[in-house]
């Protein structure tokens, strides 16, 4: 057990926290904004998908990573509009919008794979991870300085150029929502539309640009998963991921710093789950650990709002009291 | 008399000529009204629910589009498409339903939309804040700029959304039912910072069907009835008992003529009932009394003394810590809603749209919802229709439900026709018992009227009426006799409400004055 536990105590450990938490961390910023804007988005994980797939083929294509990260930018937010127009304008349920673009970006980008590549011969899987060299993929960034630190250099230098930018990215939402008025608008969007519209913004432009910036946060998830997580994209590679930033979003509260700390717990779920696999526990054992750790934050979660809101609750009625009594 | 029109053309802010606003369903809300508005004026909108007054002012604001007629604000003929337009033209509104978001501060709320910005990007909030003040100083509309909108009272929610108006050019304020959600005081307040308005200059509409507060501050009224306009009068000409015949059709008996009640035996009997609620405090507290056949007894007291605990009780929303409740001698509590209804017990229950009525099913389906088990209402397995139909046309027909058809949406109807399809249900299950909590609440004049004299004539009849309502005239005018209730217990019991006055009431009420616990044990008729 001992043995077990400094195996876990080394800085791989820990680096491997932060890598695998990075995905998680984009989708499920992607997640908040758009429950701010008062609906949820389930389609994260074929946004996802998608994304992973377009930024792939055009970095190797292009033969550049850079290209890579814009085409599935574009591709995230040019799919997230298409579920707006559907969802806000042909008045589509969003939540069946959302099982569509999931399913779609599972059978769908399997498809296109074929269709574009056409490198795999017959009837086998289609996927781009031949194409993928090592040099097509996002660089890792070494941290001059800090990278000489013992331990926590080997934790926290070295990694993706976007696990810096997930994390960055957590930084920059918290302002978007909270200092601009493109955030209040979302916000008041989100919580009373009436309101909103009633001071003439426009409940229609706030959402779309929510889900847009959804698509765009999605983007950078799907990039990561097909150019620095893996080297090329293959059949249902997010495994989920999208959906676990919705309990990610949930158990933070909605807020960007919960959301961040609820996708680093779920990353280092991810991350014991292969340090069991590796050290020969049965795959079969290890794989649900992150799922099971999901299931206990979320009513971990609950539980302790139900007990903040029973404390509100009582302290607005003694307040209440006192106040009819003066 | 009413007013010569064209004779003030020139001083009208705002002149909406032949309105009709009729609905794609067909309903015509609105049919051919004149309706005009002279600088700082406050004129009354009255008449009563579903008269057409909020569809008008709504069509004033932009929110909806008349069919025909034409809008005239400031001498200019508009199209008011949207409420940006209506804000452009120094239009603005107070909804009876406040558009605020509650997690958001005062101040952001105030210029949502309209945000002060540092370097391009930020939220400028100090600036904010700093507007929030000004306007408030200016208006001498007290708010707390910093403070979120969730924590603050209602009444200085409404403040936030006078200024909210003020600080988008409103020169126009239309409020929708300002003080249906106000305390006695926060209505002196508001009247006080309307009087105020005036004078510097604001026009302001003023709907609503409270005579009272129509006569204290508005100098002139328009009254609608059934979407049509009865006339514009000068408010110091005409007399509450002239309004209220324009705005119904017909004297209102404001007094209720009721003959002595010949009480019979016990048919609810409540002993020493006692609730703790989750956070310990004492909501109930010894609470005993009888109701008998023939008679309405009233549970009078200021709103969160109890009486909702109580109802909660006796309808099986909620378990007692202890005590005991009987209907006809057998105990009631924990018996299913369905069981109650069986053994005669009737609700009218406070918020009718979420205990009353299922408001997207029909009329019809509301109507039979309590008894759509019955053998007579039946065929084997499926509905008998007929019967059904028959059975629904006769309850709208008697208790007078304004509607199209039996087909028709509940949650269409106005409040007055919504609590009548409530009540119809209710008082026609031949009910042993009735409970009828607020009955009144919130609807006309019209339907006011309709119910206590149907529940008069019930009590009457022989069946036991529980009364629980927050309208002092009603609950005395109604009663045959009357308990108060404070802090959770009995406070005082009137065997008599005949020779009661209301300052005595309140004394009780605010327990000033107290009753020995002999006194207040005669409610327990054993």
């Amino acid at each position: 057990m001992s043995d077990f536990m400094s195996m876990l105590l080394t800085p791989e450990f820990f680096f491997s926290i932060l890598r695998i938490s990075a995905p998680i961390i984009f989708a499920t910023l992607a997640a908040i904004v758009v429950e701010k804007a008062g609906f949820c988005n389930i389609g994260i994980e074929g946004l996802m998908m998608f994304s992973a797939l377009g930024g792939s083929l055009v970095s190797y294509y292009a033969g550049s990573w850079f290209w890579g990260i814009l085409a599935a930018l574009v591709v995230g937010v040019l799919m997230s509009l298409i579920m707006g127009f559907f969802a806000f304008q042909m008045k589509t349920d969003i939540v069946l919008v959302g099982i569509a673009i999931n399913m779609m970006g599972s059978g769908g980008t399997l498809f296109l794979c074929k269709v574009i590549t056409n490198i795999t011969e017959g009837r086998a899987m289609a996927s781009t991870t031949g194409l993928i060299t090592k040099d097509l993929c996002i660089p890792d960034i070494t941290i001059p300085l800090v990278n000489k630190i013992p331990f926590i250099g080997q934790v926290l230098s070295g990694h993706n150029l976007l696990t810096y930018l997930a994390f960055l990215l957590c930084l920059l939402t918290s302002i978007m929502l909270y200092k601009t008025s493109l955030g209040l608008n979302i916000r008041a969007v989100g919580e009373n539309p009436n309101a909103a519209s009633s001071v003439g913004v426009s409940v229609l432009k706030i959402k779309y640009l929510a889900i847009g910036y959804s698509g765009l946060m999605s983007g950078f998830g799907g990039a990561f998963m097909s150019m620095a997580y893996a080297q090329g994209w293959s059949l249902d590679m997010v495994a989920g991921r999208g959906f676990i930033a919705l309990a990610a979003q949930a158990m933070g509260n909605g807020e960007c710093l919960g959301g961040m700390l609820s996708s680093l717990v779920f990353g280092f779920a991810q991350a014991l789950g292969i340090k069991f696999s590796a050290i020969g526990l049965d795959s079969n054992l290890a794989s649900p650990i992150p799922y099971a750790v999901t299931i206990i934050g979320l009513v971990i979660f609950a539980v302790s709002r139900n007990r903040k809101e029973l404390k509100k609750r009582s302290s607005a009625a003694l307040e209440k009291r006192a106040s009819s009594q003066a | 008399m009413p007013d010569e029109k064209d004779a003030f053309a020139g001083e009208y802010v705002v002149q909406m000529k032949g309105i009709t606003k009729v609905y794609p369903n067909g309903v015509a809300a609105n049919q051919d009204v004149n309706f005009n508005l002279r600088k700082g004026e406050i004129h009354a909108l009255m008449g009563e629910n579903g008269a057409g007054k909020s569809t008008l002012m709504k069509m004033l604001f932009g929110l909806e589009q008349p069919t025909s007629g034409e809008i005239i604000v400031k001498g200019e003929k508009l199209h008011i498409s949207s409420p940006a337009v209506a804000i452009e033209h120094e239009i603005g509104m107070v909804h009876q339903h406040f558009m605020l978001v509650p997690s958001l501060s005062v101040a952001e709320n105030m210029v949502l939309g309209m945000v002060p910005k540092k370097s391009g990007i930020f939220i400028d909030k100090a600036k904010a804040i700093e507007i929030t003040r000004d306007y408030s100083e200016k208006y001498n509309l007290h708010v707390e700029p910093e403070a979120k909108v969730a924590d603050i009272p209602v009444g200085m929610k409404q403040k936030v959304e006078i200024l909210k108006a003020l600080v988008r050019g409103a020169s126009i304020l239309i409020l929708d039912e300002p003080t249906a959600v106000l305390t006695t005081q926060e209505t002196a307040e508001l009247f006080r910072e309307l009087k105020n308005l005036k004078e510097q200059g604001y026009t302001i509409v003023f709907i609503s069907h409270k005579l009272n507060e129509i006569m204290e501050i508005t100098d002139r009224l328009t009254i609608l009835r059934g979407g049509r306009s009865m006339g514009v009068y000068n408010t110091k000409d005409v007399t509450k008992e002239q309004i209220s015949r324009l705005m119904v059709g017909r004297d209102v008996i404001l007094e209720l003529q009721k003959d002595k009640a010949r009480p019979g035996d016990t048919v609810l009997r409540v002993r020493s009932l006692e609730y703790i609620n989750s956070w310990n405090k004492k909501m109930l507290d010894q609470v005993s009394f009888d109701v008998r056949k023939g008679e309405i007894l009233g549970i009078a007291g200021v709103e969160g003394n109890g009486q909702k605990e109580l109802v909660d009780i006796l309808f099986n929303f909620q378990r007692p810590s202890s005590g005991s409740v009987q209907v006809n001698g057998e105990n009631i509590l924990g018996k299913s809603q369905q069981k109650l209804r069986e053994m005669g017990v009737a609700l009218v229950p406070e918020d009718r749209m979420i205990y009353g009525i299922a408001s997207t099913a029909s009329i019809e389906e509301n109507l039979i919802s309590d008894r759509c088990g019955q053998k007579r209402l039946n065929k084997g397995p499926v509905f008998n229709m007929s019967a059904i139909h028959s059975e629904s046309d006769k309850l709208i027909e008697e208790f007078t439900v304004l509607c199209k058809s039996r087909k028709q949406q509940v949650g269409m109807l106005s409040g007055g026709n919504i609590q009548k399809v409530v009540v119809a249900r209710e008082f026609s299950n031949n009910p042993a018992l009735i409970i009828a909590d607020q009955p009144t609440r919130g609807i006309d004049v019209g339907a006011t009227e309709f119910i206590r004299k149907k529940l008069l004539e019930l009590s009457r009849s022989g069946i036991a009426v529980l009364l629980i309502s927050a309208d002092l005239n009603e609950v005395m005018e109604l009663s045959d006799s009357l308990i108060v209730m404070h802090n959770g217990h009995i406070a005082a019991y009137f065997e008599d409400t005949a020779d009661l006055t209301d300052a005595e009431m309140g004394e009780y009420m605010l327990e000033l004055k107290h009753q020995s616990p002999e006194e207040i044990g005669r409610v327990c008729h054993d």
